[in-house]
């Protein structure tokens, strides 16, 4: 092996290595199969993005996956009731690896304005999310820059190296997927939510 | 006049507002929707106020109106929260009433006696942390956001709608004969022959 190239063996295989990552991962981003979990205004901006206007077919979204089994990234476009948790974690557990996940809007990603009895305040707190597109809702501008944000994350990940590579998060034994003091820290109220009192 | 009411208001858009007593209310209920003269055959909404000042009573509200002479009316119960939050059904008189008295029992927990299937209708039935509209319900809730995001979690969304449970078989035998029909046939019914060149 030393003599084909004069290199050292372990430059030959990162070359082979990178070949493959850049097939898999021009593959995998080109081709992004989104499942849409619209559950409010959201879904509208959505909507106008797959259409004919903005099209999100031109980065290889072509095909809307409304069955989880055959999605890749999961758009959750609205915000997320307590109600729908269960819901959307049973989509996402159903979804093949590998798979991502964007936030749409500012309710999916923080809960919003909704900063109430009701509603989950990030979607981070029940599933892995790689994109936040912030915007109440973002225009379909918004979206696409997320997708094309997506698409440039799975183009620096890597089958072999297991720190650049997406595993899968299953709940743990008390069926959370953070630590409570993490959730707690994360849905803590802020800008003008700060002026309302728990116990208000 | 009304039997059985307690007083009578003016609304400040115009429409007359009636204060009945609880135990009276299934009897005044009856009579404005059987007598004629006032035929108030449509229960628009069913729902309750609490006021901020823990004296005031708590106010269950029916709005009632009339697709015949076109007429409206709204009936208001007060319950005083030191007793029990208990008012009669009225789904005996509207079929509609019932999902419109389950929201009011989920938000107000104002139980509603002799209705056919008091659960809650928004919030999950395992839901323990109160009811929400009341006044002494935190905005965010009873318990920590850990808490909350642990119960929704670990609830099953399939535990309480099962595919049986949907399931319209067990109902045949009670549906109309034209339903039935259009249910065996499939909802989009026969397409209809071309017609004659």
């Amino acid at each position: 092996m030393k003599e084909i190239a004069g290199q050292s063996p372990n430059y030959l295989l990162a070359k082979f290595q990178n070949l493959v990552d850049w097939a898999v991962n021009s593959s995998r981003a080109n081709s992004l199969w989104p499942m849409p979990f619209g559950t409010a205004c959201c879904a509208i901006e959505f909507m106008a993005t797959a259409a004919s206007r903005y099209d999100f077919a031109r980065f290889g979204m072509e095909r809307q996956a409304f069955s989880p089994r055959q999605a890749d990234v999961l758009i959750c476009a609205g915000r997320l009731p307590f109600k729908l948790a269960p819901v959307i974690r049973r989509i996402y557990d159903q979804m093949p690896q590998p798979k991502w996940v964007i936030s749409m809007g500012a309710c999916a990603s923080t809960g919003g304005i909704f900063d109430n009895y009701a509603m989950v305040q990030g979607i981070d707190t029940i599933v892995p999310v790689d994109v936040y597109v912030p915007g109440c809702p973002p225009r379909p501008e918004g979206l696409l820059y997320g997708v094309l944000l997506l698409h440039k994350k799975i183009k620096g990940e890597s089958l072999f190296d297991a720190e650049r590579r997406r595993d899968e998060q299953p709940l743990d034994e008390k069926g959370l997927r953070l630590p409570p003091a993490v959730i707690d820290e994360l849905s803590e109220p802020f800008g003008n939510s700060v002026h309302q009192f728990r116990s208000s | 006049m009304i039997p059985g009411v307690v007083r009578e208001e003016v609304a400040r858009d115009g429409e007359t507002i009636v204060f009945v007593a609880r135990d009276r209310l299934l009897e005044v209920m009856t009579w404005l929707k059987e007598t004629p003269g006032q035929q108030f055959d449509y229960l628009v909404d069913v729902t309750a106020v609490e006021f901020r000042d823990r004296e005031r009573p708590l106010q269950v509200v029916y709005f009632l109106r009339s697709l015949t002479r076109r007429a409206d009316l709204r009936v208001k119960v007060e319950l005083d929260s030191a007793t029990d939050l208990a008012v009669d059904s009225v789904c005996g008189l509207w079929r509609g009433a019932d999902w419109l008295e389950r929201e009011v029992y989920d938000m107000f927990g104002i139980t509603f006696r002799g209705h056919p299937d008091l659960r809650r209708i928004l919030m999950w039935e395992t839901y323990a942390e109160g009811y929400p509209l009341r006044k002494d319900f935190p905005l965010r809730g009873r318990f920590s956001r850990a808490e909350q995001v642990r119960q929704a979690l670990n609830a099953n969304p399939e535990a309480h709608y099962s595919l049986e449970e949907l399931s319209i078989a067990d109902a045949s035998g009670e549906l109309p004969q034209e339903m039935r029909d259009r249910l065996l046939r499939g909802e989009r019914g026969t397409i209809p022959d071309p017609p004659a060149p």
